[in-house]
């Protein structure tokens, strides 16, 4: 596949999301409509919904999550899209980006100008143990469930072989955590909006208030090691080194290269949009890397023609801790081993040489599965057009990369953008 | 190795029949050698359909691991989760594949004494009255 290019360019000219969160009264109809209703405010010289021509959804599973299936054109529906053609893209966690690279081939192919890429999922209806089990769908059942394999588990089995082989500890893995809540408590979208820090002052204060035991933590290490404040899910992966449950949905307006500028004062144009596949985790040589990860960064830096060193930030698939630290390596910032050292020397930090998961990431903005890879590009879209608010990176943005990771890398997607004003 | 077999087609039911008979069985591909584990009906080396099955000696040693607190239903309703952790890991065999399985006879209470690369052995674990068996390696003292 090396050395193929797309026929012809393709620009994001708007993209919007809902609020992530865990909102009872709302679907994911709902929360879409909220997504595309941002997006629709984003795009700067204003479009009519009748020049979208085709609708491609990222959605892992509202079949099981709630009891609905058939799911792209009831949301297309939702915003009055009927009778374009639309379609549900599954792929795990990767749902969302791999619909976007959908959107791109199709109009890459000529066939559509005006393409709507959206991500949602509305997953909070369910008690936690039936969203473990729906998450572990995305598995190799038979094979790798049996064996009673969680989703936190397989990563933190990824992450016992990279302790060994790099010497990390698991309080390394903290710093990601601690990295990306300060993020998200500067994204009014975030499902947490405080830092870890403010988090232990609030269980504090509420203690006090309530009149039960007022908890002794010495600083946030302290709370962090505490088995009842941060308990442990999959060894060595506690509660915040874990993704959140999560209601939210994403939107993106791709566009012809060649009528961008129709739509938009800045477009982000897509350089490179890559995906690949891989065997289950079991068999795989080297536990302690996405090869898929790894093969698609490669090929999108060689189809962009552009290299690590020229990516100013990158949204990468921070389902657990352990996940940002690989990613971060698989992309190319980093040498194996080195990238939980970059986290503690705050290297990714949002004021760092290298900012990753600005907009809090998975962690600390949310998952809502299929919306995920969506909104990766919604964030790299307002640090490029430089409209994040609090939470902007310093300096201009010209190019940046998203990373979104199915399963235990199964599947991945890269894409690198490019701002032309 | 001790027995090769193609009487039983390359599925996860075969693999499954084979636990409940105590034996850890990889397909081989006739063409050009190759060990599937778990068992594949396509060689996705040199994409030959001629296979066998190979049972393993059962031996290996442990890659990755992790003790599971949230659990899944079906290990929730075997008496596991927040009291009483379980471990899974990946085992790679002496033949060289590697397989997801339960790992037994280490504390899932002292994680940290747990080493990458202890040595283990099949130890199938059957349940219930239907029979259900599930791969599990212990490790070997």
């Amino acid at each position: 596949m090396t050395g193929r290019k797309l026929l012809r360019g393709v620009a994001i000219v708007g993209a919007g999301m809902s609020k992530f969160g865990a909102f009872p009264e709302k679907n994911s109809r709902d929360l879409f409509v909220e997504a595309f209703k941002d997006m629709s405010r984003s795009v700067d010289k204003g479009f009519d919904p009748k020049q979208i021509e085709s609708f491609f959804l990222g959605n892992f599973s509202s079949d099981l999550f709630e009891h609905q299936g058939h799911t792209a054109p009831l949301l297309g529906d939702a915003v009055g899209l009927t009778p374009i053609p639309s379609a549900r893209v599954e792929n795990a966690c990767a749902s969302g980006a791999t619909a976007i690279r959908q959107g791109v081939m199709a109009i890459a192919s000529g066939l559509y100008d005006v393409v709507l890429v959206g991500g949602a999922e509305k997953m909070t209806n369910l008690p936690t143990s039936e969203v473990t089990d729906t998450l572990a769908t995305a598995a190799d059942v038979p094979f790798e469930i049996a064996a009673g394999f969680t989703f936190p588990g397989f990563y933190a089995a990824m992450a016992t072989a990279y302790m060994d082989k790099h010497g990390m500890k698991p309080e390394h893995l903290m710093n990601v955590a601690i990295k990306n809540h300060e993020n998200g408590a500067l994204n009014p979208n975030a499902q947490f909006g405080t830092t870890i820090p403010k988090w232990m002052e609030g269980r504090i204060a509420s203690a006090v208030k309530k009149g039960k035991p007022v908890p002794a933590w010495s600083d946030i290490w302290d709370f962090l090691h505490d088995d009842a404040a941060n308990p442990m899910v999959a060894w060595p992966l506690r509660l915040f080194d874990c993704s959140p449950i999560t209601d939210g949905a994403s939107a993106l307006l791709l566009v012809a290269e060649d009528r961008a500028k129709e739509f938009s004062n800045a477009p982000l144009h897509i350089l490179a949009s890559t995906q690949t596949s891989d065997v289950a985790l079991h068999n795989r040589a080297d536990l302690t890397s996405l090869s898929a990860a790894k093969l698609a960064a490669s090929q999108a830096y060689e189809m962009a023609g552009v290299t690590a060193q020229d990516i100013r930030i990158a949204e990468v698939h921070d389902c657990f801790t352990i996940a940002e630290v690989i990613a971060s390596e698989d992309i190319g910032f980093f040498a194996p081993g080195e990238g939980f050292k970059a986290a503690e020397d705050g290297v990714t930090a949002r004021l760092g040489a290298k900012p990753i998961n600005t907009s809090g990431g998975l962690k600390s903005k949310g998952h809502p599965v299929g919306a995920s890879g969506v909104a990766q590009v919604f964030e790299v879209w307002k640090q490029m057009r430089t409209e994040a608010g609090e939470r902007q990176v310093p300096g201009d943005v010209p190019l940046a990369m998203t990373h979104n990771v199915g399963a235990t890398g199964s599947t991945c997607v890269v894409h690198i953008l490019e701002r032309r004003d | 190795m001790t027995e090769s077999t193609s009487d039983r087609p390359f599925t996860a039911n075969s693999f499954n029949q084979y636990l409940l008979e105590g034996k850890l069985m990889a397909s081989r591909c006739m063409d050009c050698g190759d060990l599937g584990l778990p068992p594949r009906a396509v060689c996705p080396e040199c994409h030959g359909t001629k296979m066998e099955w190979i049972e393993t000696k059962g031996r290996g040693k442990l890659a990755g691991f992790t003790v599971v607190y949230i659990a899944l239903t079906f290990m929730i309703e075997q008496g596991y989760g927040r009291d009483k952790p379980y471990i899974s890991g990946i085992v790679e065999l002496e033949e060289g594949v590697k397989i997801s399985t339960r790992i037994l006879g280490v504390d899932p209470l002292k994680p940290e004494d747990i080493h990458i690369g202890t040595p283990l052995e099949i130890s199938i674990i059957n349940i219930g009255e239907e029979k259900k068996a599930y791969l599990a390696f212990k490790a070997i003292r």
